[in-house]
């Protein structure tokens, strides 16, 4: 709902506070009321009835449709902006967030203050939260949602606070939360004092959704229910808070920079990727992620590699929380191979290849290599710039030319037998007469790779009036069958 | 001009005891597709197991083909980095400059873009001679206008020698070599005959005159870069 208000607030017709409003969703019977504004919950209309039913009770209310992949799309962001108070978060269902909270709550001045920052975060974004903090998800969930406001329930109080809110905070469906109101247990304190045995008796087959004993267990902590964050948590981060939301990050990336190679250094690692995330104001996260060919931590040249990169990320209103992390941290030793202290040159190979890598992407750098193949483009294939080699091709014994195109150039040819070397060929809008010639080599098409009616290749390396050295090609034979007449091209020039 | 001597202009030997700094220098093939320089460059830069970094724009990819592999060698690595437009070219070229491990760095810069200027030479120039690193600018349908390489040549293919056992095949390449401004050495035209599994490149006075020159086929020392 309030997401749709702040929509339209900025499409400028936002409705005024006093019209009651709802958004429907598509229910089995027709649309049923899917939220509903402030003034429409005076009206005495509750989420889930009928909206006919509901203009029945109300006949000034407005119908606006929900978007609920649009909700679930903008909670999924609201758990990464969340990060920024703890490092675990999770979705919790449709409508709620999961922080795991343990051992970050001090940084914030303890949990009230902490619960208060982040009301008072999610107002200016102009949503408004229900908060509790619980030792275990399912308390948290009840109490959020049927407790008091701000509820902070402590690790051996968690049985007296959840005891007297209803029996809809377990987190049952709508059917068992039915049955055990019909069977007089309207709190949770009636569940709990039930005996043991007569509800596993009843609840035996029934699944986590429907089993009131399950659900006890893990609000009580008796059953572990873990918080599976969206990724894993990483090991090395710094941050910076800002007074006041700003657009380039630029001046503080060298700080971070430092500080995130000074912990890398404490603990003997190096990394290969850094991701550098800003919070928005506007309750969004941008990232900028980098990584380099070697593990490194070397502020300077891990700053460097953001040179370009900022200017990519989207401020919006700005931002006034930075993070950087580093992935794919692996153990990494200082290595000293000269008397006097230098460093080897290899490294600065690896250096100079990520500044490429992180300038113009890392298809652009690239390494040759030799293939085990007869057919000239596949005896040179591409790997990463620095990657291990794990098998290389021997070279072919016949020569080969300096340069090769990307795509044979057809020519046309004329030849005084038709098996034999060109007499003459026109290449460009221009002709080249055969002054000399050697061939023909004759190479196979692979059956094993190539489709069915691929044509053997004989290969020339012709010498122009000029003197210009051309490797060309017929491709197939005269009346081979796989064709008409064989087509000549131009596929490399020899120094 | 005996070949022993160009020789030993040529490997900086008549200038001074120690060996001559590697620096910036530019090839201007004849035509575009003529492969005679990219042969040239290779057959000058040093001899070492040091990869090279050969950076290339997209118009001279799509006009002058890519460096084949088989065909180069696989003694030195390439590090190839294919770009688009020759302001990155440079860009890589000059970064590459900064890495003392580098064997060489080869461009290749379709026609006169605004980018390369005069002081972008220089640039390349002197981050060239302080990290002591041979630079190679291969310029193909350009015109050689102002510029800070301290060599500049214009390379052509001649026609090959003959082939030792085929009278009607190609043998060893033959080049045409015009060095038209140099700042250390009087600038000079030789023919050149690379052979390539000796990776031995002979120079020649250019025949003149019809005159045959002196020093066609002798025998001359390998041109260290």
């Amino acid at each position: 709902m309030e997401r749709w208000q702040r929509v339209m607030e900025r499409q400028g017709n936002a409705p005024p506070d006093d019209i009651p409003i709802v958004l429907a969703r598509e229910g089995h019977h027709g649309p049923v009321i899917h939220a509903a504004n402030r003034a429409a919950r005076l009206n005495g209309i509750h989420p889930g009835s009928r909206v006919v039913d509901m203009r029945a009770i109300c006949p000034e209310l407005q119908v606006e449709y929900a978007d609920p992949a649009g909700d679930r799309a903008a909670l999924d962001r609201l758990v990464l902006w969340a990060r920024r108070w703890c490092p675990w978060t999770v979705r919790d269902g449709e409508d709620g967030l999961i922080l795991d909270t343990t051992g970050s709550d001090h940084l914030m001045g303890g949990e009230a203050a902490m619960l208060v920052e982040m009301e008072t975060q999610l107002s200016l974004l102009g949503l408004s939260a229900q908060l509790a903090v619980a030792p275990t998800w399912g308390a948290a969930w009840a109490l959020a949602r049927f407790g008091p406001v701000r509820a902070i329930c402590g690790p051996d109080e968690v049985g007296v606070k959840l005891g007297a809110l209803p029996v809809t905070g377990l987190r049952l469906d709508g059917e068992t939360v039915l049955l055990l109101r019909r069977l007089g247990l309207k709190t949770v304190g009636a569940v709990m004092d039930v005996p043991r045995l007569s509800l596993t008796r009843r609840f035996v087959k029934a699944g986590l959704e429907a089993n009131p004993l399950m659900r006890l267990d893990q609000a009580l902590g008796k059953l572990a229910e873990p918080v599976a964050s969206v990724d894993a948590q990483p090991r090395f981060r710094v941050q910076s808070r800002l007074a006041e939301p700003i657009f380039d990050p630029t001046p503080y990336l060298p700080e971070l920079c430092e500080n995130l190679c000074e912990a890398l250094k404490q603990a003997g690692q190096g990394c290969r990727r850094l991701h550098l995330t800003v919070y928005r104001t506007d309750g969004d996260v941008s990232h900028v992620d980098v990584a380099t060919s070697a593990t490194t931590r070397d502020p300077g040249h891990l700053h460097g590699l953001f040179r370009d990169k900022v200017e990519r990320i989207n401020p919006g209103f700005g931002f006034d929380l930075i993070t950087l992390e580093a992935g794919g941290v692996e153990e990494m030793q200082e290595r000293q191979n000269r008397l006097d202290g230098g460093s080897d040159d290899d490294l600065h190979l690896t250096r100079l290849v990520d500044r490429l890598s992180a300038k113009f992407g890392p298809r652009a750098v690239t390494r040759p290599v030799l293939r085990e193949s007869h057919i000239p483009e596949r005896a040179e294939g591409q790997v990463a710039a620095l990657a291990a080699l794990a098998e290389t091709g021997e070279a072919v014994a016949k020569e080969r030319p300096l340069r090769l195109f990307d795509h044979p150039e057809e020519v046309r040819v004329l030849y005084a037998v038709p098996e034999g070397p060109p007499a003459q060929f026109v290449w460009r809008r221009q002709t080249h007469r055969v002054a000399r010639y050697a061939g023909p080599e004759r190479i196979a098409p692979e059956w094993w790779k190539d489709r069915p009616g691929t044509r053997l290749r004989d290969y020339f390396k012709v010498e122009d009036q000029a003197g210009r050295r051309i490797w060309l090609y017929r491709e197939g034979l005269h009346e081979d069958g796989r064709g008409g007449d064989p087509r000549w091209f131009v596929h490399g020039c020899f120094a | 001009m005996g070949s022993l001597r160009v020789q030993q202009r040529l490997a900086g030997q008549a200038n001074g005891p120690g060996p001559m700094m590697h620096t910036l220098s530019e090839a201007f093939p004849d035509t575009a597709t003529d492969a005679a320089a990219v042969g040239f460059v290779l057959a000058r830069l040093p001899r070492s197991t040091a990869p090279i970094l050969w950076v290339q724009d997209r118009l001279s990819r799509k006009e002058a083909g890519r460096p084949y592999l088989p065909g180069i060698g696989t003694d030195r690595p390439l590090i190839m980095v294919d770009l688009s437009r020759a302001a990155d070219v440079l860009w890589a070229m000059e970064d590459g400059l900064r890495c003392k491990a580098l064997g060489g760095v080869i461009g290749e810069v379709w026609g006169d873009p605004a980018a390369l200027d005069f002081t972008a030479t220089k640039r390349l120039a002197m981050r060239s001679e302080a990290a002591d690193v041979p630079c190679w600018l291969i310029r193909r349908a350009a015109s050689p206008d102002l510029s800070a390489a301290r060599e500049r040549w214009r390379i052509a293919s001649l026609p090959a020698a003959p082939h030792p056992h085929d009278a009607q095949a190609p043998g060893l390449p033959r080049w045409s070599l015009d060095l038209f401004r140099s700042r250390r050495r009087p600038p000079g035209q030789w023919v050149a005959t690379y052979d390539r599994a000796a990776d031995r490149l002979d120079l020649a006075a250019p025949v003149r005159d019809g005159t045959l020159a002196t020093g066609d086929g002798a025998a001359g020392q390998r041109a260290a870069g």
